[in-house]
C-alpha cells in the first residue's frame, strides 16, 4: 500500500526549510476598530517534520494557518516556501462537495491520481464501504476521514490540518490519530497540524508549539526526541503534564 | 388520475353551460375540437404553434443566458451590485406591454423586436433570481477548490454549477410561464403569424372557436414542457439532497 510521495521530487539536499513570520495579524471589527490576533509568530518547517501547533479555542489557530497556505494575505510579515510545496489542506470543517460520491470527491481534488491509488488511500483511512457513498449520509467522523484522504490523495508536500479530531467521540478520535500517525510516518510528509488537544500533538508532532498570550504568540516549543510509534504512555503523560503547566503558568 | 378527472369534470362544465347558453360566443367542446382538426389539417395550427414556440425557446434561452451572468456578475461583485440594482428595479417594473411597444417603435415591426422585448420581459428576474444563488455561495468550498487547485471547469462544473442549480431551476420554471404569457402580446400587437396573432385576428371577428382552437393546444404543450422538461431537470439537480437524506 505504499505509494510514491511527491518526496522524490525535492531531492533530500535541495529541500529548504519554509519560513514563516507573521509580525502582526489584526482584523477590523464591526465597530470598526483593529482587533490585533497574532504577534511575532515565526517558525521554520524543515522538510519530512511534523509540527503541532497548540492553543485555546479563539487564539488565533485558523488564522494562522490561512495565513501560511495563502488564502489570508492582509497580515504584516512573510512566508517564504523556497518550492512551492503542493499543500494536501484539511480544514476544520469537511468542506466535501455533497453533491459528488466520496470518490468523486477524491477524485476531483487529484485528477492526476489513479483510480488504484485513490482507493488505496480511501482504504488506508477506513473507507472503502463509503466510495460511492455521498457525503450527506456519513457521519462526521466519516466525514473527516475523506477530508483526510483528499489531502493524501494529491500527494503534498506539506500536509495541513485544521483541528482533525474535534468534536469527535474520545474512541475515534484515538482511532483516526492512530491511522493519521501510521500515514504521516509512512509517507515522511511534512506536516503541520493545529489542535487544542495536547495529547495528540504529543503523539503525532516532532515538534509542539505552545500559542498563547494577547494577542497571540509562541510560548514555548518542545522538541519530541523519541520517535512517534516508540512513544510509551507514561513519556507521553510527561510532556502532557509539562504542557498544562505551561498552560497553566500562562492563564 | 385525480387530475384526468378534474379536467373532464370541468370539459363537462364546460359543455352545460356552452349548451345553456347557446351563443356563438361560447362554443361547444366539440365544436372547437373541429375547428382545432381543421386548422391542424391545413398545416396552419402547426406553422402558428411553431413560430410562437420558436419565439418562446429563442427569447427564454437568452434572457436566462444573459440574467445568469448578470446575476453571477452582481452577486459577486458589491460595486456592480449597487450600480446596476436601481436599472433591475426599473426594468422589473416596467410592464411588459410598455417594453413590447417601445421596442416595436425603436427596432421596428421585426422578429428581432419581438425576441428582445420578450427576453428583457424575462431578464431582470432571472438576473434577480440567480444573484441570490451567487450571494448563497460557500465561501468554504470555494478556498477548498482553491487550495486543491481545481481548474476553471472543474469549478465551474462541480462547485459553482451544482450550488446555483435550484436558483437556475426556479428561474427556469417561473421564467417559462412568463414568456410564453408575453410572446403572445408581443405577436398580437406586431407579428404576422403565431398564437397571439391568430388570436388577435380571431378576436376581430368574434371568433371564440378559433382563439380557443389556437390557445388550447398552446396551454396543453406550455404545461407538457413544464411537467416533461423542467420538472425532471428541477429533480435531476437536486438528486443529491435526496440521497442524502
Ligand atoms: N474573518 C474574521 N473577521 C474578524 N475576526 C475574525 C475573523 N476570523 C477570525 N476572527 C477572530 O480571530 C480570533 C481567532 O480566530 P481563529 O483563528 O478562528 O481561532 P482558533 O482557530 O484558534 O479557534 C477570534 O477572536 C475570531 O473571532
Ligand atoms: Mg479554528
Amino acid at each position: 500500500m505504499l505509494y510514491n510521495l511527491s518526496s522524490d521530487m525535492f531531492p533530500a539536499g535541495d529541500r529548504k526549510p519554509l519560513e514563516i513570520v507573521v509580525k502582526r495579524k489584526a482584523f477590523r471589527t464591526s465597530s470598526g476598530a483593529l482587533s490585533e490576533v497574532l504577534r511575532d509568530v515565526s517558525l521554520t518547517i524543515e522538510s519530512g517534520k511534523v509540527y503541532a501547533l497548540v492553543g485555546p479555542s479563539g487564539s488565533g489557530k485558523t488564522t494562522l494557518l490561512r495565513i501560511i497556505i495563502g488564502l489570508d494575505k492582509d497580515f504584516e510579515g512573510s512566508i517564504v516556501m523556497p518550492q512551492k510545496p503542493r499543500i494536501g489542506m484539511v480544514f476544520q470543517e469537511p468542506r466535501l462537495l455533497p453533491w459528488r460520491s466520496v470518490f468523486d470527491n477524491l477524485r476531483l481534488a487529484a485528477p492526476q491520481a489513479g483510480d488504484k491509488e485513490i482507493v488505496e488511500i480511501a482504504a488506508d483511512l477506513g473507507l472503502s464501504e463509503h466510495l460511492k457513498h455521498f457525503p450527506g449520509e456519513l457521519s462526521l467522523g466519516l466525514a473527516r476521514r475523506v477530508a483526510l484522504a483528499r489531502a493524501f490523495v494529491v500527494k503534498p508536500d506539506l500536509l495541513v490540518l485544521d483541528e482533525p479530531f474535534v468534536s469527535l467521540d474520545i474512541l475515534l478520535a484515538e482511532r483516526l490519530r492512530d491511522e493519521l500517525a501510521t500515514l504521516v510516518e509512512r509517507t515522511q510528509v511534512t506536516t503541520l497540524l493545529v489542535t487544542h488537544g495536547i495529547e495528540e500533538a504529543v503523539r503525532l508532532a516532532d515538534s509542539i508549539l505552545l500559542l498563547g498570550g494577547r494577542p497571540t504568540g509562541i510560548m514555548a516549543r518542545i522538541d519530541i526526541k523519541t520517535p512517534r510509534h516508540a512513544m510509551t504512555d507514561a513519556y507521553a503523560a510527561e510532556i502532557q503534564a509539562q504542557i498544562g503547566a505551561i498552560f497553566a503558568a500562562a492563564s | 388520475m385525480l387530475r384526468v378527472l378534474s379536467l373532464l369534470i370541468l370539459i363537462a362544465i364546460w359543455q352545460i353551460i356552452a349548451t345553456m347558453a347557446n351563443s356563438l360566443l361560447l362554443p361547444e367542446p366539440a365544436a372547437v375540437l373541429g375547428t382545432m382538426v381543421r386548422e391542424a389539417r391545413s398545416g396552419a395550427l402547426f406553422f402558428n404553434l411553431g413560430m410562437t414556440l420558436a419565439r418562446v425557446v429563442v427569447s427564454f434561452g437568452i434572457a436566462m443566458l444573459f440574467g445568469t451572468l448578470f446575476g453571477i456578475a452582481m452577486g459577486r461583485n458589491r460595486t456592480l451590485d449597487k450600480l446596476a440594482d436601481p436599472w433591475l428595479v426599473v426594468l422589473l417594473n416596467l410592464p411588459a406591454l410598455v417594453i413590447i411597444v417601445l421596442a416595436y417603435i425603436w427596432i421596428g415591426l421585426t422578429e428581432t423586436a419581438a425576441i428582445i422585448a420578450v427576453a428583457l420581459n424575462k431578464l431582470p428576474n432571472t438576473t434577480v433570481t440567480i444573484r441570490e444563488g451567487a450571494r448563497a455561495l460557500d465561501p468554504g468550498l470555494q478556498e477548498m477548490a482553491t487550495m486543491f487547485a481545481m481548474p476553471w471547469q472543474t469549478r465551474f462544473r462541480h462547485v459553482l454549477l451544482p450550488q446555483l442549480a435550484p436558483y437556475i431551476a426556479a428561474a427556469t420554471r417561473s421564467g417559462l410561464s412568463l414568456v410564453w404569457k408575453i410572446v403572445l402580446v408581443a405577436e398580437l400587437l406586431g407579428r404576422p403569424n403565431g398564437i397571439g396573432f391568430e388570436i388577435y385576428t380571431a378576436f376581430q371577428l368574434f371568433d371564440v372557436k378559433l382563439l380557443l382552437a389556437y390557445a388550447l393546444p398552446f396551454i396543453a404543450i406550455m404545461l407538457g414542457i413544464e411537467a416533461l422538461v423542467v420538472q425532471p431537470f428541477e429533480r435531476h439537480v437536486s438528486r443529491w439532497r435526496q440521497k442524502a437524506a
